[in-house]
Order: structure tokens, then sequence, then C-alpha cells
């Protein structure tokens, strides 16, 4: 019989599994991120939403028409970084900001870089610190109230996430001198209200960008990625171990270890860095120690810029910087060889 | 706790088993072809001198061979006919190899030396290691070293344990399952000669959990034996890896660049195990094995015991024939096995399998770039990072390759198989140990 065959090297089944399905993986565990912000702040968070992702996609498609390279927006992962955008956004900004921030992610912080696989930093990430950069206070104003009620009291300060309340009411009780008695008060009962609202936190009813408010409903998702094994513990638990433990040495009034470490878990976007953001399979760490120390100095970093630094969240700068130690950690934490004994 | 936890070794993947095909069929004998072609290199290690010329006539069992030096055994007739032919043939390690044709003459009449020993546990070791050369044993599970020196090892590494590697963690092989259902006194009294052999004691058969039906069997038959247990693995690729499983039974680690007996094991695979038993027993070298010929694009899936030297298309007519959309023939499992171009190559020693794979299966996808799932490298059973190493190979950074431990990848494929983008990870690695391997050689 004369039959010609195939031949190629071994192995030669492979797996299911493909990068459109993992990240179609992870805008399933998204959406119940998505939903819940558009039933926080409204249908406007979905429209921001979709203009960033369709931004991310045509942006994706032109590009690399115009670079004569395959057009492989079927991959999924335009959408993948236009819905984290968006998640990175409060939900009224005006909307041409979704549109620059998508045309920035994918033209300059992706495919100028050669396209998925190569960009050194998160495009979302990058796309937001550019975002922030060129529109603060688009970019920090939160004017919509959540549905379902926002923290008690903290609209009396002006902006309203919980997170610049904490900073706030921090900077206050520290230099109290320089403060008006009422004021000093204010700030006490505000520390107090916000240990009190971990509930509104954990589901998500509270201002902040319009994906990033329910650790709940990214709980739910990240459940999702982890039983599917897309994401693996490592980054996401040592980041929040790392922040946990330094909010709670240093970010109290009150000297050491008086700091409020379920708040910081909770507030902000935390939640979301942790499980979407620094587990972007791109720009982290091959090596599972590798991983470890990415998710600790992300953790440091995290802090340091929330207790000390100008901004009340250190989230995304804190991964975009690991981001770029990536090619470094991979280098120096070779895991240990099966059978190699290590010289000690 | 940790005595709950199911013995396996840290890595790995699930590739679907796809054992149903022949798992439940008992083994049988094909009949013995027109023509066989036999090589005379079926072994890792010296190649064999040729004995006869054409024209002489030959019976089942007449050595061909000459092996030249100690790694090295000889090859046997494996039908009674004439030498019609020694040149050099197609061989489905690749190179063309000098071979010996042999026409059937349809006798099947024995050489004298085919006889039954029954004292043959009286024989010392090294007449026993002598005789397991001669026979011309190799490893059967597909590596293919020759058995007599693995049984040879030197005073200063003694060995404490016997394993033997009933795991076939190979998909769709069901050759040593079927063996381990039908020889189990055969491996046992095979296990008795590698004990007496290397002076052990402790010996563990090791089978994967979804052969039920094999481990029951075995351990009916070790039952009132106490230097023999058995062990039910977890189903993972690669358990049947020599390094993986004295992991997972001993929990002792091989040094790189070591071998078993640096940690006082030894492995042997069922199939080989029941070869020296019938090669010191019955005086049969080894001139035929059990195959499994199976996978979607045979037309009747069989375990069969194959006469060394049939073509793999006489194996594929008696198995019924191809169905139509056919597209890849390997020898061996789909994880490590030889993709073939062509049917006329013969099966060796070490055919574990003929598998037919069909379009659907042959899942071409063109590679994307590195996605950085971490995928290779939570899985590889060596603890590499594939994609570094595949990487360093691709732009011949050869020195970093080494140093990121190129050389201990035992090509098992399991990152190829897991990586989303569909990159030829292994391929990429292979490469870049044989050019490593190659200026080794250029520079000794
Ligand atoms: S690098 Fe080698 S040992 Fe590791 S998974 Fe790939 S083929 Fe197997
Ligand atoms: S499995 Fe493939 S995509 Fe994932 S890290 Fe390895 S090479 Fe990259």
């Amino acid at each position: 019989m004369d039959k010609l065959f195939r031949v190629s090297s071994s192995p030669h089944v492979l797996d299911r599994d493909n990068v459109s399905k993992i990240m179609i993986y992870v805008i399933l565990a998204l959406l119940p991120s998505l939903i819940g912000g558009t039933y926080f702040f409204g249908w406007r968070a979905l429209w921001v939403t979709a203009l960033t992702v369709l931004s991310c996609v045509v942006t994706e498609a032109v590009v690399q028409k115009m670079m004569n390279r395959p057009v492989t927006i079927t991959d999924w992962s335009a959408v993948v970084t236009g819905i984290l955008l968006a998640f990175n956004m409060p939900s009224n900004v005006p909307f041409y900001l979704p549109i620059v921030g998508g045309v920035f992610a994918i033209a300059i912080a992706k495919q100028a870089f050669g396209g998925l696989g190569f960009n050194p930093v998160n495009p979302a990430l990058a796309a937001r610190a550019f975002l922030l950069a060129s529109w603060p206070i688009d970019m920090t104003v939160f004017k919509v109230a959540p549905r379902g009620g926002t923290l008690s009291g903290i609209d009396a300060i002006t902006t309203a996430t919980p997170l610049n309340v904490m900073k706030q009411s921090l900077d206050i009780l520290k230099h109290q001198s320089n403060y008006a008695v009422e004021k000093v008060s204010q700030a006490q009962s505000a520390i107090l209200q916000l240990k009190e609202a971990y509930g509104h936190l954990f589901w998500g009813n509270v201002g902040g960008c319009l994906g990033e408010t329910s650790a709940f409903l990214i709980l739910l998702g990240a459940a999702l990625l982890m039983y599917k094994r897309i994401i693996d513990w490592r980054i996401p638990f040592s980041y929040l171990f790392t922040v946990a433990v330094l909010a709670w040495m240093f970010g109290g009034p009150s000297g050491l270890f008086s700091g409020d470490w379920i708040f910081h878990l909770l507030a902000g976007g935390v939640m979301l860095g942790a499980f979407f953001m620094a587990t972007d399979m791109v720009t982290s760490p091959l090596t599972p120690s590798g991983r470890i120390y990415f998710g600790v100095g992300a953790g440091i970093l995290t802090v340091i810029i929330r207790l000390w630094g100008g901004y009340p969240e250190g989230t995304s700068y804190s991964i975009l910087l690991m981001n770029l130690t990536v090619p470094l950690l991979n280098r120096y934490t070779r895991p240990r060889i099966f059978g190699e004994r290590r010289r000690k | 706790m940790l005595g709950f936890k199911e013995r396996t070794f840290h890595g790995g993947a699930h590739p679907p088993e796809a054992k149903k095909y022949t798992e439940k069929k008992p083994i049988e004998k094909m009949p013995a072809p027109e023509q066989v072609v036999i090589p005379l290199q079926q072994h890792i290690g010296a190649p064999t001198e040729p004995l006869v010329k054409v024209g002489d006539r030959v019976k089942i069992g007449d050595r061909l061979s000459e092996p030249k030096g100690f790694v090295s055994v000889p090859v046997h007739a494996s039908v009674s006919g004439k030498v019609v032919k020694i040149a050099e043939m197609p061989h489905p390690l690749g190179k063309k190899v000098l071979s010996i044709i042999i026409q059937n003459d349809g006798e099947d009449a024995f050489s004298e030396a085919v006889r039954p020993d029954e004292n043959y546990m009286d024989l010392s070791p090294e007449e026993m290691r002598k005789r397991i050369q001669m026979a011309g044993i190799a490893g059967m599970g597909g590596a293919t070293f020759p058995t007599h020196v693995k049984l040879s090892p030197p005073a200063e590494k003694p060995i404490d344990t016997l394993i033997i590697n009933g795991a076939e963690c190979e998909p769709y092989l069901t050759a040593d399952h079927r063996t381990m259902v039908e020889f189990s006194e055969e491996i046992v009294a095979g296990i008795k000669i590698i004990q007496k052999i290397l002076g052990v004691k402790r010996t563990i058969i090791a089978i994967e959990k979804n052969k039920p039906d094999a481990i029951k069997k075995m351990r009916g038959v070790t039952r009132n034996d106490s230097s023999i247990d058995v062990i039910a693995l977890k189903v993972k690729y690669p358990q049947g890896a020599e390094k993986q499983l004295i992991k997972a039974i001993t929990n002792r680690e091989v040094p790189t660049g070591g071998l078993p007996m640096d940690v006082g094991c030894l492995v042997q695979n069922v199939g080989t195990t029941r070869a020296i038993y019938e090669a010191l027993a019955r005086g049969k070298p080894l001139y035929e094995r059990v195959t499994t010929v199976t996978g979607p694009g045979i037309k009747e899936p069989k375990n069969l015991i194959v006469r060394i030297g049939t073509l793999f298309k006489d194996v594929i007519a008696y198995c019924g024939g191809y169905r139509e959309d056919v597209s890849k023939l390997i020898m061996g499992g789909p994880m490590m096995g030889l993709a073939q171009h062509t049917d006329d190559v013969p099966v060796i020693k070490g055919t574990s399998g003929l598998l037919l794979l069909t379009e659907k299966y042959v899942r071409v996808a063109d590679p994307m770039p590195c996605i950085g799932c971490n995928r290779c490298v939570d899985t590889c059973p060596m603890h590499l990072v594939p994609t570094t190493l595949a990487e360093f190979a691709d732009f011949k950074r050869y020195v970093e390759a080494e140093k990121w431990g190129i050389m201990d990848c035992i090509e098992c494929g399991t990152c190829t198989f897991v990586c989303p983008a569909k990159r030829h990870l292994l391929q990429s690695i292979r490469f870049g140990k044989y050019e490593i391997n190659l200026q080794k050689r250029k520079a000794s």
C-alpha cells in the first residue's frame, strides 16, 4: 500500500486547550464583575466597557493589517485587555478616554513590542497609567454613587472611594496638631466606619473603578480560573498575603500592628489586581518561585504606594513595576532540576 | 496523612488514555509472514556482525549475528527458511540498517538451541547474564538497552530495589497490560531470575490504577511471596518513565546525569522480565514479542505476538488494514513514539505498538508565540523550564541551554502536549540536545 503518512516529532497528540479557549475563560471569569459593575454604577459601566473592548479589537486588527502581520483578534486577547482596562476606570469617564486607552493599550503597549507574548508589561495597566497621567481628574473622580448605598458619612469628604477616605483620615490623624478638633474626630469616626463597612467592600456597593469594587464577584471569577488551572495560586496569594501583613504592620493610626489589613485587602483594586492583573500570563514569571517573588514584590510596592506614596491606590503601579522585573526573576529563579543537588 | 497520598511524582499530564481499543483483547499469535527483515541492530549500543550468508538455511531461534563487545546483543531468526538477501534496509528508527532477509519455508522448524532447561535456577548469575545476552534481550519498553548490561551493576553500586515496570503510561498501548493479565506467572518467574542475579530481595511491581485486572492478577500470583509487592500508581503521564517511577515508589531521586543504580534501583519492563524467563527456562531467544496494534486508523485493533522482522504492512494487513482517513503511522505510543513515513519497515525488539491515527486525531496547529502560561513549566516531570530551553535551542545558545538542564530532558513530550500555544517545544529541545552532543563528540 502506497500511502503517505504525516511525519513529525513526538508527541503526536496535543491537549485540546488553546490560547483562544484560555482567553474565553478569562472573559467568562470577568463577566460576574462586569455584571456587578453595571448593577452598581448603571448602564454607563457597560457602555465604557464596550468602548474599550471595541477600541482594543479594532486597534489590534488595524495595526496588524498595517504591519502586514496576520490578524489575530480571534485569540480574544484584545477583548480581555479591553475589559480589564474598563475595569480600571470610573464609570463616569468621558467617552474618549476608553477609546484612547484602548488604542494605547494595543498599539503602544502590545503590538509595538511584537504582539501577544512579547509585551513586557500588561497592556491594560500600561494604558491605565497613561490615562491617569494625562487625565488625572477624569480618572480619579468618582461621580456615580453605587446602587445599594455608599459608605454613609463618607460623601462628606469630597472624593469618595474608601481608599481615599482611609488615606485622608490617616493623614489627619498622623498630624493631629495641624487640624481642627472636629476634623480629627471626623477622621476617627470615618476610620471606624470603614471598619464596619467590610460587607460593602466585600459585595461591592462602594465607590471605585467600575470593575474593582466587588471582592465577591472577583473571587467568583477567580475560582473558575483556578479550577480550570488557568491561574496558579502563587501570585495572588503571595501578593494578598504581603499586602495584608504589611498593611497590618504599618497601616495603622496608632503605631505598628494596628493597620486594618482586611480593609486593605478588600478596598480598591487589590483583589482585581491579584487575580486578574498580576496573573497575566505574558507578564508574570514562568518559574514557581519567581511567581512567589513577583507577588511579594508587588505586595510590598502596593503598600508603600498606598501608605507613603502620593496615590491612595498602588495596585496597578506595583504590578507594572513588577512586570519589568520578570525577565530578571525568570533568570534567577530556575527551579531545582529533578535529581539536581544544589550546592550551598 | 502522607501515607494516604497516591503514589506519584511531581508534574505530568493527563493525555486521553485511549486504552479501550485493545485493553480487553486477549493476545493473539500472528502467523509468521512470508518474509522477515531482521535488522542487525535493534538495540542501543555496539552493532553486530552477520553470521550467515545469502543462501543459508536457518531455523527459528538460530543466531544470525555476533555481538561486538559487551554492550551489544545478537539477533535471531524468527522464521525457518532461507536467507535471500543481506542488505541495508529501511529501519523504524530512521536510518537504513544492514538487515537479514529470510524467506519463510512455512515449516516453523525450531533450532536445536531452543530447548527447555529445567534447572535454570541453578545457573550462576554469571551464566544467567551470558544467556540473557545471547538470547538477544534488550529493553522491550522501547528503550532497547541491552538487558544483561543493566543486570551487571558495578559492585560499588548495590541494588536494593528491583522495580518491575507495568505502568504503561503511554496512551493506547496495552501490550504490557495484557502480558500481565495473561502471563503473570512467567513474569514472576522472570523476577525470580533477576532477584538471583542481583541478589536483591525487595521487588515492587508497579502498575497504574487504570489496569485493575492486571493489579489483581499480579497480586494473586505474588500473594505468597513476601519479596514481591504490587503497588498501584496514580494514572499520570509519564508515570512509567524510569526516574519518575523510582521517585513515586522509593521517593529517591536519580541524580542528574545518573542512572537508577545510583540510588540502588533497577527498573525492568514487564515484557523484558518475561523474555528473561523464556530465555532461561525455555531456551527461547527474543525472536517474537507482544505488540499492540491500535488507534482510530486501523480496522481491527489487536494485541499480537509478532515475529521480529515482520513488516508493519503485514501486521496492518493482518489487523484488517487501514481505515480510509488514516494519516499517521507511529511506532510506539502517541507521546514518545516515532512517526513512520512508510509501512515497509520491520517490527523490532523495541516495537511496543503500532499506532494508527486519523486526520481528526492528528491535530496540526500553527504554533503561536509563547504566552507564558507556565503550563510546560508546571508539568515538566524533570522540573525544567521547557519554553526557555526551546528558546535557547532555537537561538543556538547551547551553553545556557545546558546550564538550564537541557540534557536532563527525558523527551517525554508532556510540555508540547500541554502547550496551549501549540509550540513545538520538544522538537526544539531535541534539536538542541542533538547539537550539544555533536559538539561534544567533535571536541573529544
Ligand atoms: S522538557 Fe523534556 S522532560 Fe520536560 S516535559 Fe518537555 S519533554 Fe518532558
Ligand atoms: S506551555 Fe506553551 S505557552 Fe505556556 S509557557 Fe510553555 S511554551 Fe509558553
